[in-house]
């Protein structure tokens, strides 16, 4: 009464030919192919960097318009050991995190609810939808301003203008994702016994997840920007506020200091991303650019 | 033939129409009468795109009927059927599941303690031969072991009635008469009333005590045939060839033939003529 071979997981392997020369090859072509992405990479890094820094100590380029790399780093280390005009670099850094994760946190949540609630509701979605795309329409930057009137200078008005740039960006991910729900898998859950709220929970929200999380990364990003823009409006510390500073005094370094660092944040943000991504979708088959990159 | 309908399906004049999206009415299935007593296995038969599985979703508490009645054990369908399992065509199985959190949905949904309903999921991975794969995810699996859980998923729940919506149509030849023998053997342990919608006569009447031939859409009851075939049936393999078996064939296939050949005459006329515009 078996059908196929059937093989559980820790059960003997096929057997499996070590030395065969074709996958010796097959590997040493997707380690060769790899060395010279990396290479390519650090050679990219260097041609810019020192041109960069060429072009400008012989004044082909203006040091004062243009920076230059050297430049960047001297203030960099400057501003790392004797701070910057509203106290230490860290301090600076950590305000913009606090304000970008914050406002991260809020728009996804809301993003998902509000998701799930109308993509769920079509009632509700065909009642709100026209409201809800007129205020996505809206430049945010006009928000801000309204974010910084009502909340002040402080902390909350970066986080609100943050969360309202994550959250329409994954707002219309989660209400999609909810639409296109297998119809076949709502009907066995409810065949099975499950209420409303269980078919949502352990059919509609996970079956939702591919989508949500594929708009993270794009959210990631918005919230830094919200969070910068937010201190360019006005605020009393931060890294936006910063590079406004350092562009008020014509301080090129400075200015192209501060984005190194943002530069810095957003790319390690992204990688922890990435990771949380494979964990959450790990039930996923492996896609098929993977197996094709082994070359086999 | 002593049927009791207060424990079966009773469908009484049940007629079925579609609104589409364009605003036209489509009617899947036109007064459709039928019986199926307490833990009896009927196999309805048609021609492609009748109504088959309209039948079953009726049955099944998903949609309501337009018009007509349908009982289940003695009570109208209002809402989700109670008691009932459902295996779809295609795999309804969470992909975000391991197996054995697939076969656990059931009990769960049915208030039953996590590490208990656990432990019936295991217990039935084991009935249908896949012991050591509960912590598979569905796509690691064949398309004939993910019906087996899909199987394990509907029957966990015990359900008194069966619904099968061309469960192994999907399914290679010889999965699909291995998978045969393995639901008969299921069936009659416990013995559920089964609504089993198929377009494949050979199965139909190999597993079935009863084949119901449906005509073209919008579709209704044709005949109703009783097979006298002993039971166990034994491998469903073996039973073709037995002179009763290719007797009923020959009579039920006369039957369906009228159906399928109008269902073709009327696609294919609907094709020339949307060639035509």
């Amino acid at each position: 009464m078996s059908d196929a071979p059937i093989t559980p997981r820790g059960g003997p392997a096929p057997a499996f030919e070590v030395e065969d020369p074709l996958a010796v090859a097959a590997r040493r072509r997707v380690r060769n192919y790899k060395l010279t992405v990396r290479a390519g990479q650090i050679g990219t890094f260097i041609v810019i960097v020192a041109g960069w820094q060429l072009l400008t100590h012989f004044k082909i380029l203006d040091p004062f318009f243009a920076g230059s790399p050297w430049g960047i780093l001297l203030r960099l280390a400057d501003w790392a050991v004797h701070g910057t005009a509203y106290g230490s670099l860290w301090l600076q850094i950590w305000v913009t995190m606090e304000e970008a994760l914050l406002g991260f946190a809020v728009g996804v949540i809301s993003g998902v609810v509000m998701g799930v609630l109308l993509g769920e509701i079509p009632l509700l979605a065909d009642i709100l939808g026209p409201y809800i795309k007129m205020v996505n329409a809206l430049p945010r930057i006009v928000l801000g301003s309204i974010f910084v009137i009502w909340l002040g200078l402080g902390l909350p008005s970066k986080v609100m203008l943050a969360a309202v740039l994550v959250f329409f960006v994954v707002f219309f991910n989660a209400f999609q994702g909810v639409r296109s729900v297998d119809r076949n898998l709502v009907a066995n859950a409810r065949i099975l016994g499950a209420s409303r709220l269980q078919v949502v929970w352990h059919v509609v929200v996970p079956s939702a997840t591919t989508w949500i999380i594929a708009s993270l990364h794009v959210a990631l990003g918005f919230s830094i920007i919200g969070a910068i823009v937010g201190e360019f409006l006005g605020a009393q510390k931060g890294l936006g506020l910063v590079i406004a500073t350092a562009q008020n005094n014509f301080d090129t370094n400075g200015v192209f200091g501060a984005m190194l660092i943002i530069g810095l944040i957003a790319v390690s943000a992204e990688g922890l991303m990435s990771i949380a991504e494979r964990r959450l979708l790990a039930w996923r088959p492996p896609a098929a650019t993977e197996t094709s990159q082994a070359g086999l | 033939m002593s049927v009791s309908t207060e424990d079966g399906i009773e469908l009484t004049g049940v007629t079925k129409r579609f609104v589409t999206p364009t605003g036209s009415t489509m009617t899947a299935i036109r007064d459709v009468n039928l019986r199926v007593g307490a833990g009896r296995f009927c196999a309805v038969v048609g021609p492609t795109g009748c109504g088959k599985s309209t039948t079953l979703t009726l049955t099944a508490g998903l949609e309501r009927a337009s018009a007509g009645q349908v009982r289940v054990f003695g009570k109208p369908v209002d809402g989700i059927t109670p008691n009932a399992g459902f295996v779809f065509q295609t795999d309804a199985l969470m992909p975000w599941k391991s197996v054995l959190d697939n076969v656990a949905l059931g009990p769960k949904f049915r208030g039953m303690a996590t590490r208990d309903a656990l432990a019936e999921a295991r217990r039935w991975l084991g009935v249908v031969g896949l012991a050591g794969f509960e912590d598979h995810y569905p796509h690691q699996l064949s398309g004939g072991m993910r019906k087996r859980v899909s199987l394990a998923a509907a029957l966990i729940n015990k359900p008194r009635l069966l619904l099968m919506d061309e469960p192994f149509s999907a399914l290679d030849v010889q999965t699909r008469a291995i998978m045969t023998n393995e639901l008969l053997r299921l069936w009659e342990q416990t013995r559920p009333s089964v609504l089993f919608v198929t377009h494949d006569l050979e199965e139909a009447i190999s597993m079935a005590d009863l084949v119901v031939v449906m005509t073209a859409g919008p579709a209704t009851v044709k005949a109703v045939y009783e097979i006298d075939l002993p039971r166990p049936r034994g491998a469903v393999q073996d039973i073709r060839f037995t002179p009763r078996f290719l007797e009923l064939y020959r009579q039920i296939w006369e039957s369906l033939r009228e159906e399928v050949e109008r269902t073709y005459a009327l696609s294919a006329a609907a094709t020339a003529r949307r060639a035509a515009s």
